[in-house]
């Protein structure tokens, strides 16, 4: 579960990249963070796992208080979450299999338990078959799911996934999002960060806009609403123009 | 099953630090020369300086002086002249030798005794071979015992302590300045060499982090690649280094007036080598890891 109530971030270099965001996602919830290239998403991403700190502001992950978080602590947050990333970020030397282990050996596990979990694992991303390969020999489809089975192989509370898809053509993008769907159904929050907006509204799911690094809106209505915000170039006004429905 | 895990862990640690070895072969190689070289200079002067002080032990051991005593005193207060003598400081003790021993010794030690057969022994004077405790005080002592009333005079060998004595002096600071300039030079090195490590790794890191593993956890392997870099070039100086050491004291036993000499052996002083060498090995390997993997731990 994420609590953020009124969180700002500026960056060292002065920009001001989150201002005033809150927002809540339940245990179970799978939910989208769109917005145009620039407008914070993966700014709330990075505030979520720790690798920034916000200026000011209320940050509750998994239980954890990221605003009194001692830096030995940190680590046993992020074991509470599964993150992915466009660019994958697989270890390249390594094959799928213990890129995969990897994730779990870091965090102490056995090798006993690590040989039952793997293999449990990458059968639910599709790729039994392919566990002895190298990163580099696989789709970027393929290199997304080793990602998304190292991401869930500690079994996390919750999946980051910031742009999951933006290297992926549309239909492995969205085996990917059916795959992310399946997880979420199999009990584990889902937050995916994307501006595909085709691929969202495929989905019938919670959508939180975000522009300037404000939410200009949070419902279930699909990436258009947005979309026409941003076409008319108004600034968005806190939480008042949330709802506006269009007609398709 | 606590156990079972760590031992799990250890072993992945040193897998992980000794592949890194290997996968930057040359760098390794280079790190390690460094710190073979480095702790050879450093043994060789620190052996250096033992060998002088165990020459100058000896020499302290069997240092003396000759007090000539007045002709004109009896051989009964010369006798008596012991006392006085053992009152000054640093005077470990005295030996009383007539002039017809002394005579005795004298012709002893020529090849041809025949040469000196008219000499009496009143040519020479009674003395007494003074032993001091301090070589180092020795001139001081000599100052003391020339006050000594009935001493007529005395003699040593000053310029041969002395000189064995800034020997040591010298080569003990170029020891020590040598030990801390080699020691950051080593550290120096092998931080580097780690750094590439953690440079090539910093994607794996970054992984590691984003799973949640602590900072001890990613600290481990480049600790590990250290430490088995630092050692193994400890125990290569040391093979080194006794190879070095034997040959050159074969040299000067060979080319020198060996009496003059005495060398320790290599095997009297392995069990102080070893040691420290396997010992600045490792606070090397550990110093170096350290500091190549803090700037990687901050976020
Ligand atoms: N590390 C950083 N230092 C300074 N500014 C940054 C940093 N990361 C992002 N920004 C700025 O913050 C704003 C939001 O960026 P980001 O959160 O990456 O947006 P998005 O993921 O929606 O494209 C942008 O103006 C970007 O330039
Ligand atoms: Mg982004």
């Amino acid at each position: 579960m994420v609590v953020m109530t009124d969180v700002y971030k500026a960056y060292e270099n002065g920009i001001r990249a989150i201002n005033g965001v809150s927002m809540t996602i339940n245990d179970g919830e799978f939910v989208f963070l769109v917005g145009p290239s620039g407008s914070g998403k993966s700014t709330v991403i990075k505030l979520l796992t720790g690798e920034v700190a916000p200026t000011s502001g209320e940050l509750i992950v998994n239980d954890f208080d990221l605003n009194q978080i001692k830096p030995k602590t940190m680590p046993y947050m992020r074991r509470t979450l599964g993150v992915i990333f466009q660019d994958f970020r697989l270890v390249e030397k390594k094959t799928v299999y213990e890129n995969v282990a990897f994730a779990m050996r870091v965090v102490g596990a056995s090798n006993r338990e690590i040989r039952k979990r793997v293999p449990y694992v990458l059968e639910l991303v599709g790729l039994s078959n392919k566990q002895k390969m190298l990163p580099n020999e696989l789709s970027g489809g393929e290199q997304q799911r080793v990602a998304i089975a190292r991401a869930l192989v500690n079994n996390p509370k919750m999946i980051i996934a910031d742009e999951p898809t933006g290297n992926l053509d549309p239909s492995r993008s969205l085996e990917i999002m059916l795959l992310l769907e399946k997880i979420n159904e199999l009990g584990t929050t889902v937050l995916t960060v994307t501006h595909e907006r085709e691929l969202v509204n495929r989905f019938y799911k919670r959508v939180i806009a975000i522009d300037n690094g404000r939410i200009i809106s949070d419902g279930m209505d699909g990436y258009y609403n947005y979309e026409s915000e941003a076409e008319q170039g108004t600034e968005a006004e806190e939480n008042e123009c949330e709802a506006e429905t269009q007609p398709e | 099953m606590k156990q079972k895990r760590s031992r799990n862990k250890i072993g992945y640690f040193i897998k992980e630090g000794a592949s890194s070895i290997f996968s930057h072969g040359f760098m390794s190689v280079s790190a390690i020369c460094v710190i073979i070289a480095c702790l050879i200079i450093m043994g060789s002067f620190a052996l250096v300086s033992v060998n002088i002080g165990a020459q100058i032990a000896k020499i302290e051991s069997d240092n003396q002086m000759i007090a000539y005593v007045d002709d004109v005193l009896s051989r009964e207060s010369a006798i008596a002249l012991e006392d006085d003598l053992l009152k000054v400081e640093n005077v470990a003790s005295v030996q009383f030798v007539t002039r017809e021993q002394a005579m005795d010794e004298f012709l002893d030690e020529q090849e041809d005794p025949s040469l000196f057969d008219g000499v009496e022994a009143s040519v020479l004077e009674d003395r007494y071979i003074v032993y001091v405790d301090d070589v180092e005080q020795i001139e001081a002592t000599k100052v003391a015992l020339e006050q000594v009333e009935g001493i007529s005079d005395i003699r040593l060998q000053l310029d041969v302590a002395n000189g064995i004595i800034t020997a040591r002096n010298v080569v003990m600071i170029i020891s020590i300045v040598l030990i801390i300039v080699l020691s950051i030079v080593s550290v120096f090195i092998m931080s580097n060499t780690i750094k590439l490590t953690t440079f090539e790794r910093r994607e794996e890191i970054a992984v590691m982090k984003m799973v949640g593993a602590t900072d001890s956890f990613i600290r481990w392997p480049f600790v590990y690649e250290g430490l088995i870099m630092g050692l193994f070039g400890g125990l290569l100086a040391f093979l080194l280094q006794w190879g070095i050491y034997t040959l050159m004291s074969d040299l000067i036993g060979a080319y020198s007036i060996a009496t003059l000499i005495d060398i320790i052996p290599f095997r009297n002083m392995i069990q102080y080598v070893l040691p420290v060498f396997l010992g600045a090995g490792f606070l090397v390997g550990i110093g170096g890891s350290l500091s190549a993997i803090k700037n990687y731990l901050k976020v």
